[in-house]
């Protein structure tokens, strides 16, 4: 048997009008300047564009009809998210799809109501995180005897703009998913991170004392938990992947209008060379993220999916870092303003390779996947 | 299309139980890896008879047209008779710059009279053609070539040297860049590209012992010699365009090549098969975690070739660069390749310092040689330097 066996890339008709038009918004409705204007707002983003994308429908795009989706398919939130990374559009896409994913795997239809309130665009997000590592079991946070909740959570995506919480928790030592409404939860309970991304928001969210509106248990959870954090992989590694085609062509444009020397600067090997393997790595992330756009589906992750997710993870976070990086540096003394736009991609590079596991974290997990077989 | 599915699968069958039957066994001597490294007469008499033999048989230049010995069927076949030569470990087929180069170059720009008169002997193998392009001071930069060729009468008298001929030694017929008009005010304009023949007076090939030890490449020495002017292919003064058009078949940009298969399939399973025989510290050196992390390294890089392949037959995902990943396949594949096969070389504990000769090598040395030999194909055919200023230039639109 092939190492690589599982090739298969493809895209919908649908999956490609949906590339179209992501990047035909995104250049429309959020140029560079909307975003910059966002960086330091509580929320990071403009409600109405959050407004519009919930009218076309992007936050049902992953979800079954059943409960009011567009039943397209995860594999069509990809392009979705490769579009909204190449303009480095924040808002809370990705954290309610996410959140939609865990309930959907977890619940099925049981939950149709929750998940019909998130296509309609009440903004979701998963509380994963007890602390730093997203390789632990994170179930520290407890129901207590009369069903409160008892613990924090870090890092929790786009908290601070959240009308739903799912909560990883535990219970009797099994994994559990309490559903809680922003409503339940005081103002204080919610402390903001300041992020090295500023088109991104975090906090950290003291459940103690909170009742849950519903709690998810059953076998289906541990699985439903492990693929949604598979899928948190496979589209932040599609938004990195934008972000990376966004930031090399900000490099090459840099390259072919600034002269140092008499010369334009990218008629340097020096500079060229490097600009080669940031396309390179940028055109791999590209085909490891479509092939997990293709291989993954509403039932549980196949083994080939869970390996397209990590790698795709791993492909993107490695050339963002390096673009991002070389991105300032390629850009001299104005490269490390404020004002270059490298600022902004390589913020979001060091954001990017930590969510959902780094390199590292998925690198040993394929290991096995791939050699002890 | 399930039609075509199916009877792709019938000739899949059809052409794995050929093999089977046809594949020769050990000769007992030394088999080049590629195309590069034919050395020898016995082992050009032994690949050109089984490149005769597969050609017969009908699996050869699968997509080729009948009139000139081709099969006229889609390229999907060729594809699958490539893969089965290397699921079963075939030797190679060695008429490679005919084959892949030439052959693709005449069907697509050449006369009905050069098409009629070569293809058909390059499938058979019965003519090896060998590419006379690069010099001694000038490889990478091969619009300043020197080799002269000046009109007299009904033929050209070239004088000059090449270099790195494979199978020069051996060839009939060479794909010639020599300099028609040194006054042209471009360099590039002054070029003519000649089929012209090697076995005549005034033309040596002398053979190049390579850092693997063997031999398979020559100095091509011109002196004084005449070909004819009907050798010219295109116009006098037009060489640049037909040198630059094999380019792009000799590394892949263009399809049309007769078969894919002119050097041993070397795979990352080969690898992982090859190091799980090994230990480190008294344990299997696949369980080394800083190795392991190596192969994962190894085995996404061979799978992104095959997908970045694979998705350039997906329109919508190839609008932003439309030939990036094409103009890229040899920058990524060969680096890829190098580095890999150095890789298994150099994990072999002590034996990693045996090659080919030592009863004790791994494998006869083959990945010592397999490292070495590798290195054709990150210089021939344009260095990887070079393939990274094609991809600079001509898919993000640097400066020169």
């Amino acid at each position: 048997m092939s190492l690589v066996q599982n090739v298969a890339i493809s895209v919908t008709e649908e999956q490609g009008m949906l590339l179209d038009v992501a990047r035909g918004f995104v250049r429309d409705q959020a140029p560079i300047e909307a975003i910059r204007s966002q960086l330091e707002t509580d929320t990071g983003f403009d409600p109405a564009i959050w407004q519009t994308m919930v009218e076309m429908g992007w936050t049902g795009i992953a979800l079954p009809d059943s409960v009011g989706g567009a039943g397209m398919g995860v594999g069509s939130a990809v392009p979705v998210f490769e579009a909204l990374g190449g303009g480095l559009l924040g808002t809370p896409l990705l954290s309610t799809t996410l959140a939609g994913q865990l309930v959907w795997r977890a619940a099925g239809e049981s939950a149709a109501e929750w998940l019909g309130r998130l296509c309609g665009g009440t903004v979701g997000t998963v509380a994963f995180l007890d602390h730093a590592d997203w390789g632990a079991a994170n179930m520290g946070v407890t129901l207590d005897a009369a069903g409160k909740l008892v613990g924090s959570k870090h890092f929790v995506a786009d908290a601070g703009v959240a009308d739903s919480f799912v909560v990883v928790a535990s219970e009797a030592g099994m994994p559990v998913l309490a559903l809680v409404e922003r409503t339940a939860i005081g103002d204080s309970a919610i402390s903001d991170n300041v992020l090295i991304d500023l088109t991104k928001r975090a906090a950290n969210v003291d459940f103690t004392g909170v009742m849950p509106e519903q709690v998810l248990r059953g076998e289906a959870v541990a699985a439903a938990l492990r693929d949604t954090l598979l899928l948190g992989a496979l589209l932040t590694a599609a938004e990195t992947t934008g972000a990376a085609g966004k930031c090399l062509a900000s490099i090459t444009e840099y390259l072919k209008t600034r002269k140092q020397f008499g010369k334009l600067i990218g008629s340097y090997q020096a500079l060229k060379h490097p600009t080669v393997d940031i396309y390179v790595g940028m055109e791999n992330a590209r085909s490891f993220v479509y092939h997990g756009a293709t291989v993954v589906g509403d039932e549980p992750l196949s083994t080939d999916a869970e390996i397209a997710c990590r790698m795709a993870k791993v492909a993107a976070d490695d050339v963002m870092v390096f673009a991002g990086d070389r991105s300032v540096q390629f850009h001299g003394g104005f490269g490390f303003t404020w004002e270059c736009d490298s600022t902004l991609f390589i913020r979001r590079a060091q954001w990017a390779q930590q969510m959902y596991g780094g390199a590292i974290h998925h690198r040993k997990r394929l290991a096995t996947l791939l050699l002890d077989t | 299309m399930s039609d075509n599915k199916a009877a792709l699968s019938a000739f899949r069958k059809e052409v794995a139980a050929w093999m089977a039957e046809n594949v020769p066994a050990d000769p007992g001597f030394l088999l080049p890896l590629t195309f590069l490294e034919v050395g020898t007469e016995q082992q050009l008499d032994f690949l050109r008879e089984w490149q005769h033999k597969l050609w017969s048989a009908g699996y050869l230049g699968m997509h080729w047209p009948t009139e000139y010995g081709g099969q006229g069927a889609d390229p999907a076949y060729q594809y699958v008779v490539d893969k089965e030569l290397g699921k079963h470990r075939a030797p190679i087929i060695f008429n490679t710059i005919g084959l892949n180069w030439v052959g693709p170059l005449l069907l697509d720009m050449g006369t009905d009279n050069e098409k009629a008169q070569y293809i058909k002997n390059i499938l058979s193998g019965e003519e090896i053609w060998c590419q006379g392009f690069s010099e001694p001071d000038h490889g990478s930069d091969l619009g300043a070539v020197q080799t002269r060729a000046v009109r007299d009468g009904d033929d050209y008298v070239v004088n000059g040297s090449k270099i790195w001929t494979t199978l020069g030694n051996y060839a009939d017929h060479m794909i010639l860049l020599a300099r028609t008009n040194p006054q042209a005010e471009r360099k590039y304009d002054g070029l003519s590209f000649f089929l012209s023949p090697m076995k005549i007076d005034g033309v040596e090939a002398h053979p190049i012992r390579k850092v693997t030890g063997e031999y398979g490449f020559n100095q091509t020495f011109f002196t004084d010699a005449r070909i004819p002017a009907s050798c010219l292919m295109g116009e006098d003064g037009g060489g640049w365009r037909v040198a630059m058009k094999t380019l792009e078949y000799e590394r892949g940009v263009t399809a049309g090549q007769a078969s894919g298969y002119w050097g041993l399939t070397i795979q990352v399973d080969d690898m992982i098969d090859a190091l799980s025989k090994f230990e480190h510290d008294g344990e299997p050196l696949l369980s080394d975690p800083i190795v392991r992390d190596d192969l994962v390294g190894f085995i996404m890089e061979s799978k992104a070739l095959t997908l970045c392949g694979r998705r350039m037959a997906v329109p919508a995902l190839n609008s932003d660069y439309p030939m990036g990943l094409a103009l890229s396949v040899k920058y990524r594949g060969t680096e890829y390749e190098r580095r890999m096969k150095q890789y298994t070389a150099s994990k072999q504990g002590a034996q990693s310092a045996l090659y080919v000769g030592d009863a004790n090598a791994v494998s006869g040395g083959f990945w010592q040689r397999a490292y070495f030999s590798n290195f054709g194909a990150t210089i021939g055919g344009g260095t990887t330097q070079v393939q990274a200023n094609i991809i600079a230039e001509h898919v993000l639109g640097l400066p020169k």
